[in-house]
């Protein structure tokens, strides 16, 4: 029952110009906040961005970047998935420290902490113990329908006093080459954990992409009901994002003990569940769930670990440089606002003397109201 | 029913609202193109449009909502640039919508003067809050009592209440959308009294709707949008409820005798009547929901549900989906015994259920109409085994095409397709996975005829080919046209089963609902 009349507007597309588009590109304002800081830092460090070859390796500041951030990728990698079903995993942190004690013990414990075969074992040791705390946590959510934030407080705390029962409270030392490798070692002249955290994030990438895993936690997280009504076995998900998280956590607590040879059972990851939440909202993944872009979530980790390391080359007094982040990180938010952006650009509209140029203007606001 | 003064656009009265030129995009969609409207004090006028048409679009430019891209808002001849819904309250211009935006948990005294309580010394003055909203009460001949929660009273009460605060923001136009969809007639007719008080007062209404008798009955004046634009402005008394309908489909030809046809062809006699059933409900029950009841579902065969709102009509289809656990009886599937402890349980048994609650219920808002459409299949199969975007992209275009799904771009998300088109879309995952049993529940609701049409004929078609059907519907015209068999319900009871013979008609079937009895 087509209406002859197909002259009709509704329903008639309107290609927006090319530079709307590339704004409107979900990416988009991650990105710029990106280039933006790393442009800053050329103004104050004129050669942030230069990378030159030192003994076979890359070094730079853009390198340090890579490297320092590689963790904090990986976390929020995880995290992504798990926001993306509308949850949320607070213990990451605590993962992070119970994986790098485990593997540390275990190599500070062998016969032999030098060989492949004593760092493989640690490696398996720590990321089978996180899968088991990623199924506890998905068990307490999809099975016993706690609420995520509160299922994983429980391992935030009380898996930071594990890791410190498997140190024994002290900082433990290693000393293993084939173990500094991880988080400190280098491979086709870039640090091996850039690659590492690369791998991770092409292979998670590929897995939900190419499956319909993707599309599935996008389901779960963008509508519960619906998706129970239309025969999607949810619990099964959930308990896969949760282990997921656990095990990239894991990865990056070797990461890090790694690169500084000892774990810390009381500062390892400590708040990195909090900078890898605020990587996956930079990012443009919604904390109410569904759409998620792992794109974005690295972007959202490169700013963040960016920031820190502005800190530190512009010298802010150590004092301050929370306050300093925190001051950064809300004029980012504001920014990737669309809100926030049309009220600016209102108040420029108001302010120009022309209003019927602004009358056909459309780049103000984006779609925020359906029609 | 007394015609009532037909306020005529020839009169030398000024409009109190008047838009001219209305151009509204969103990303991708031009939903407004040189929109005008005029209305004048003391008339309700009907905004009449098939879904997409941009009536909603329309009256959020109205409310301040969105910001129009172009043309003009005068209220009282002063032009307007609302910038947000608050602005617009201001000018005198309140709006009702469909949901009802109310607070159930407050008293109704409350609800009306919530925002603008009456305060002495800076506290609330209760007793003169009470006393005001009592006054606005009795001034409107609605008898409630103010201090009562609001949640006690029914939707029909809330939607007056909400009228009522309102028409208390000194509105000179009140915009009503879709005020009726959720009411019994009763309730309906409470509501056109009031709201043909407030036009005797000289308020300007705004009338949105999908009833075309309600208009006839209640309207002086009708605004038709078609695909975004203006169709024209008309007098009611110009128009029948056949060139009304022309005028928003914009064909002379088709639709009407379409619906005609559709109409002969579900009297028929019911097919498989003596085979075995699909599926046979014995004594299936849910405490709570609804009291044990029997229903064989043959194969070819529309078995319509008719009740009123809250009857058990959805309890009762949502057990044979597994949707709810049934705690008593049992379900026989081919014959053979079956338990669904879970939707996905049913629809490995290949039944499908398009729920009545669209958003909350069916549709993923955020993601595309091809995802939404492949969703149940990939559900299926399961995420190891994904269907190719190929494949995907395939399955999107067709649908598209044979439901005629609007806007038709498979990339959409699903959230800013209008109610039919969502409706569409849902239809088309699960007729995708090629079910035995379609539950339908409210398929019709709040969409507009042409797309109704659709889905009439669709589920004639697909009962010919040999689905079978559970089509829910308030609508009992509706209902008697498609089913074979009508099964009634009153008060979480399946009081009767009726062969849909040339004896059952609308009023058998109410009496049924009335009374609980069979004739």
């Amino acid at each position: 029952m087509t209406p002859p009349d197909d002259t009709g507007a509704g329903g008639r597309p309107v290609r927006a110009p090319g530079t709307r588009r590339l704004m409107e590109h979900r990416l988009f304002w991650p990105a710029a906040v990106l280039a933006a800081l790393l442009v800053g830092n050329v103004v104050f460090t004129h050669d942030f961005l230069a990378v030159r070859v030192q003994n076979g390796h890359l070094y730079g500041s853009l390198i340090d970047i890579l490297q320092f951030g590689a963790p904090l990728i990986l976390v929020s990698l995880g995290m992504t998935l798990v926001i993306a079903t509308r949850g949320i995993d607070l213990s990451v942190g605590s993962t992070v420290a119970i994986a790098g004690a485990l593997a540390c013990e275990h190599i500070a414990t062998a016969k032999d902490p030098g060989s492949l075969s004593t760092v493989l074992s640690a490696i398996a040791l720590a990321v089978g113990v996180a899968a088991a705390i990623g199924l506890l946590n998905g068990f307490l959510v999809a099975r016993l329908g706690v609420q995520p934030i509160i299922a994983t407080l429980v391992l935030m705390v009380a898996g930071r006093g594990v890791a410190q029962l498997i140190t024994d409270g002290q900082i433990i030392s290693v000393s293993s080459s084939a173990y500094k490798m991880i988080g400190g070692g280098y491979w086709l002249t870039l640090p091996f954990a850039v690659l590492l955290a690369a791998a991770l994030v092409a292979v998670t990438s590929l897995v939900t992409r190419r499956t319909a895993l993707g599309l599935l936690i996008e389901s779960v997280g963008g509508n519960p009901v619906a998706s129970r009504l239309v025969g999607i076995r949810a619990v099964g998900l959930l308990v896969m994002v949760y282990v997921v998280s656990a095990v990239c956590a894991a990865v990056a607590g070797l990461m890090i003990s790694s690169n500084v040879s000892s774990a810390d059972g009381n500062n390892a990851g400590l708040w990195i569940e909090l900078d890898a939440i605020l990587a996956v909202v930079i990012g443009g993944t919604a904390l109410t769930g569904g759409r998620f872009s792992l794109g974005g979530t690295v972007l959202g980790a490169l700013i963040i670990q960016t920031l820190s390391t502005t800190i530190y080359t512009l010298g802010v007094p150590p004092e301050t440089t929370l306050v300093f982040k925190a001051l950064v990180v809300i004029v980012v938010c504001l920014v990737q606002s669309p809100a926030f952006r049309a009220r600016l650009s209102r108040r420029r509209r108001t302010a120009a003397p022309d209003p019927a140029s602004a009358a056909g203007d459309l780049t103000a606001r984006r779609q925020e109201v359906h029609p | 029913m007394a015609v009532p003064p037909t306020p005529t656009p020839t009169r030398t009265d000024r409009p109190v609202l008047e838009a001219q030129g209305i151009r509204k995009v969103f990303p991708g969609v031009l939903a407004l193109d040189g929109v005008d409207l005029r209305l004048f004090p003391g008339e309700v006028h009907a905004l009449m449009g098939e879904n997409g048409a941009g009536k909603s679009t329309l009256i959020k430019v109205l409310t301040g909502v969105h910001p129009p891209d172009a043309g003009t808002v005068s209220v009282d001849g002063g032009f307007q640039r609302f910038a947000e819904p608050l602005e617009a309250q201001h000018a005198g211009i309140s709006t009702v919508y469909q949901e009802v935006n109310l607070c159930p948990n407050l008293s109704v005294a409350e609800n009306i003067l919530i925002g603008r309580e009456p305060r002495r010394l800076g506290l609330v003055h209760w007793s003169a809050l009470h006393e005001r909203a009592a006054r606005l009460i009795t001034e409107l001949e609605l008898d409630l009592d103010v201090r009562m929660p609001l949640g006690t009273y029914s939707l029909a009460v809330q939607q007056l209440v909400a009228i009522v605060r309102a028409v208390d923001v000194k509105a000179k136009v009140l915009i009503l959308d879709e005020p009726t969809s959720s009411l019994d007639r009763d309730e309906v007719a409470q509501l056109f009294t009031l709201v043909r008080r407030l036009r005797d007062r000289g308020v300007a209404i705004l009338f949105v709707t999908h009833f075309l008798d309600q208009v006839f009955d209640l309207c002086d004046r009708v605004t038709v949008l078609r695909n975004g634009r203006l169709e024209g402005e008309y007098r009611i008394d110009e128009l029948t409820p056949v060139t009304l309908v022309h005028r928003m489909v914009g064909s002379e030809l088709g639709i009407l005798d379409e619906l005609a046809e559709t109409s002969h062809t579900g009297t028929t006699d019911g097919p498989g009547s003596g085979d075995a059933p699909f599926l046979s409900a014995r004594g299936l029950a849910r405490a709570g929901g609804v009291q044990p009841y029997d229903l064989d579902i043959h194969r070819g065969e529309v078995i319509g549900l008719a009740g009123l709102l809250g009857s058990g009509r959805t309890e009762a289809a949502r057990l044979l989906f597994g949707a709810d656990h049934a705690d008593g009886g049992e379900l026989r599937i081919h014959g053979k015994r079956a338990v669904l402890r879970s939707p996905r349980a049913a629809i490995a048994h290949k039944i499908a259920f398009c729920s009545e609650n669209r958003k909350a219920e069916g549709l993923i808002g955020e993601l595309t109409v091809r995802e939404n459409i492949v969703l149940a299949l990939q559900a299926a199969r399961g995420w190891t085994k994904p269907v190719s975007r190929t494949r995907q992209d395939e399955i999107a275009a067709r649908w598209t095409e044979v439901l005629d799904i609007r806007p038709a771009d498979p990339e959409a998300e699903v959230r800013n397709l209008s109610g039919g088109n969502q409706q569409k879309v849902l239809l088309a995952r699960w007729l995708l996975t090629d079910p035995e049993l379609l539950i339908l529940d409210e398929p019709t609701r709040g969409i507009d005829i042409g797309a109704k049409t659709e889905i009439q004929k669709l589920v004639t078609s697909l009962a010919a080919e040999g689905t079978a059907v559970l089509f829910i519907s308030a609508e009992l015209e509706e209902v008697l046209r498609l089913s074979h068999r009508v099964g009634v319900l009153r008060d979480h009871r399946l009081v009767a089963t009726l062969p849909n013979d040339t004896t059952l008609t609308p009023d058998r079937i109410l009496g049924a609902i009335a009374t609980g009895a069979t004739s």
